[in-house]
């Protein structure tokens, strides 16, 4: 018998390591998050609980939520509101199979398709779809402004996350995620130093997409008492959790592999298995700069999220592309 | 049965224009952001208000009647209750009254003493505010610099009064002379505590230290500014005829401050300023409470330096007896204007008692101010007008 893997076994171990992936990534963003925030806030749980580094909160917090009982309000859509976690968390975990973490194309990557980026961002819109299930189906005023405001701000913020990577496929000449970071590693430097206006509406728009602070607005604490979640409880709560966890983990690695250079850095051989380690490290960067801005930051108005999508970032965004295009067809 | 089918076409064309029906939102009472138990009953288009009508009274207890009831030292008790975030600036004017009545006054140092702790406690209230309204608005990390000052005041109020909510330490006459500080003797030596002049010193530059700090991390940030800046306008005539006061009603532009006009405590002994708002947003509502903080720090630091000495307690009789008549002192308070309305009949205790509350009043301008608002800005204005639940209900 070969040892060679077939196809499919292969195939089927990637898939389950990128499943794995979401929720302890999940589980890292999140200790870090609390971590963070208690350096930036003087809070005292994540310094001494367990003794030191505060390792115990994490396992607190989520044996805390096991605990609860799994309340589902008697007039809510059963079913809907039930598999809306599970399909935010699947959005994220599609997600996870186009990112080559090394220039193996066999073990680099779950599956290098031609048209990766447009993969990437279609299938991040899927846990909108989760989002809006469990804003309409709670059969609460709050869920569903929630949910609605979730909608119309993933929609306007969708259109400036498609329009910033076209110029990274323009001077890559691919949509393939593997092409893009072997163009970036060819030439040396990543797009970041061309695409940087690019990057700042990609982070920008991420954000928003993410529905995170300056753009939670489909949560908001103080207005809306929870938003979208205002019902869960228990366990399915921390799955909207994890999955924006994930989530953050899922867009930073494209932002990173569209923008940083991926797995490749100036100097280092990107055969060697250090690969991965640099594309997690810059991805670190990005998540450390959300969590930062998450503590920073109030959160803008409905109306005031609407006017600087449409009015700044997707006219900027589309200059931008026609900036790109000139100059690649003049140089 | 004939015109059926033109009847519905007829109702088809009408209907093309779809009928659409404002949603009631109930906010509240248990909602995050309404500071307690207010209850907004509001008609929503969308993200728009129609119609606004608040709701109160989830919360009243009662205290005018049960001060009928009670002897004036009691009642001191109970009214610290009314506004919890600021305790010790609700007793000062309810025993200015009681004394202008039985014509005793407090000794000096007794009256600076009050004044020290009222300031403090209106260091303490808009603290409060400036932790809890960057919250509202989605920023986190403000409340935690500001509760951590807070706190520094609320232990130099609990080591004079033994308190931090509810001093109690008011006395018809003078404050309550405190054992703690030295050799425990029932004679002279029973004062503030001993290192509470050197400790509040350090306090005070620490306090205006962090209003630096907050004043960096929130009135620099643009977003902030754009969820603030010209929401929720307050004409000045607009903002008096509700009877709206104390920093909202100086953020309109009006700077009327009791303490410069009343004398219930000695404030014409100090110098300081009043800070006035221009345009009357949440902004100035905002500025001029953060103006308002470094100014008590420079009366606190002005009375702890030339404080007077003399008794703490005036003579008063052993059974308190307040003389019939009638009288009304009115305080500045954290949130505004407080006034007591006494009304004795010479028994021990009142025979009616008229509470003024501030926030009462300046909750009364919601329905005015909510109109034609967007829900977010709901929490940015009612936020900003910082009222408390106890001080409306009572």
């Amino acid at each position: 018998m070969s040892l060679e893997l077939t196809f499919w076994w292969l195939l089927a171990i990637k898939l389950a390591v990128a499943a794995a992936v979401v929720p302890v990534i999940g589980m890292v963003i999140g200790y870090a998050e609390m971590k963070l925030s208690a350096h930036m806030q003087s809070r005292v749980g994540p310094y001494f609980a367990g003794g030191r580094f505060g390792w115990a909160q994490l396992i607190a917090d989520g044996v805390k939520f096991i605990q609860k009982e799994d309340i589902i309000p008697e007039e809510a859509d059963r079913p809907v509101f039930k598999w809306a976690p599970a399909l935010v968390m699947l959005g994220t975990m599609a997600l996870l199979v186009i990112v080559p973490v090394h220039p193996s194309p066999r073990y680099g990557i779950v599956r290098d398709l031609e048209v990766g980026i447009f993969y990437a961002l279609a299938i991040s819109s899927v846990s909108t779809i989760g989002v809006l299930m469990a804003g309409w189906s709670s059969a609460n005023k709050y869920s569903m402004i929630g949910g609605l405001r979730a909608a119309g701000q993933l929609i306007a913020y969708e259109l400036p996350l498609v329009l910033a990577t076209v110029g990274v496929v323009i001077q890559a000449g691919t949509m393939s995620m593997q092409g893009i970071v072997s163009a970036q590693v060819a030439q040396g430097w990543p797009f970041l130093l061309t695409q940087f206006i690019g990057f700042a509406i990609f982070m920008i728009a991420t954000l928003a997409e993410l529905t995170r602070l300056p753009f939670d607005m489909p949560i908001a604490e103080s207005e809306l008492v929870m938003g979208y979640v205002t019902e869960y409880s228990g366990f399915r709560f921390l799955f909207f959790f994890l999955a924006e966890f994930a989530n953050m983990f899922s867009m930073s690695v494209i932002a990173a592999t569209l923008f940083l250079g991926g797995y490749g850095l100036w100097g280092i051989n990107p055969e060697t298995l250090f690969s991965p380690i640099i594309l997690f490290a810059k991805v670190g960067i990005l998540i450390f700069l959300m969590i930062w801005l998450r503590w920073t930051l109030p959160r803008l108005r409905e109306d005031q999220l609407q006017t600087l999508a449409w009015k700044w970032l997707i006219p900027i965004a589309i200059v931008n592309i026609i900036a790109t295009a000139v100059l690649k067809v003049v140089l | 049965m004939q015109g059926t089918f033109a009847h519905h076409l007829s109702e088809a064309a009408v209907s093309v224009e779809l009928e659409t029906e404002g949603m009631t939102l109930n906010i509240g009472p248990q909602h995050p952001s309404t500071h307690g138990v207010l209850r907004l009953v509001a008609t929503v288009d969308g993200e728009r208000a129609t119609n606004v009508r608040p709701v109160i009274g989830y919360m009243h207890r009662g205290y005018e009647k049960l001060s009928e009831v009670r002897t004036y030292p009691q009642i001191i008790t109970i009214i610290n209750r009314i506004d919890w975030v600021s305790g010790f600036a609700n007793e000062v004017p309810f025993v200015v009254a009681a004394e202008r009545l039985m014509g005793v006054e407090a000794p000096p140092r007794a009256q600076w003493i009050r004044l020290v702790l009222t300031e403090m406690a209106r260091i303490s209230s808009h603290l409060v505010f400036m932790a809890s309204y960057p919250l509202e608005l989605g920023a986190a990390t403000p409340l935690f610099f500001a509760l951590r000052e807070r706190e520094r005041v609320l232990d130099l109020l609990e080591s004079v009064t033994g308190g931090r909510f509810h001093p109690n330490f008011n006395r018809l006459g003078g404050v309550k002379p405190v054992y703690a500080a030295g050799p425990v003797t029932k004679k002279a030596g029973m004062d503030i505590p001993s290192g509470f002049l050197a400790e509040t010193r350090d306090a005070m530059t620490k306090v205006l230290a962090t209003c630096d700090e907050i004043e960096n991390l929130v009135a620099g940030n643009e977003v902030f500014l754009a969820r603030t800046k010209d929401v929720g306008i307050m004409p000045a005539d607009i903002a008096a005829s509700y009877g709206v006061s104390g920093p909202n009603l100086r953020a309109s532009g009006v700077g009327f401050d009791l303490r410069k006009v009343s004398d219930y405590l000695p404030y014409g002994d100090f110098d300081f300023d009043v800070p006035v708002g221009r345009n009357g947003d949440c902004w100035d509502r905002w500025w001029v409470r953060l103006e308002e903080i470094r100014q008590s720090c420079r009366i606190i630091t002005q009375a702890i330096d030339g404080l007077p000495s003399s008794p703490l307690q005036a003579k008063v009789p052993r059974i308190i007896k307040v003389p019939a008549g009638e009288t009304y002192v009115r305080a500045e308070n954290p949130k505004g204007e407080m006034g007591y309305h006494l009304v004795s009949m010479g028994g021990l205790g009142p025979y009616r008692l008229k509470i003024r509350s501030a926030s009462f009043s300046n909750l009364s301008i919601l329905p005015w101010i909510l109109e034609e608002a967007l829900v977010p800005d709901f929490i940015a204005i009612m936020g900003s007008l910082d009222f408390v639940l106890g001080d409306v209900d009572r």
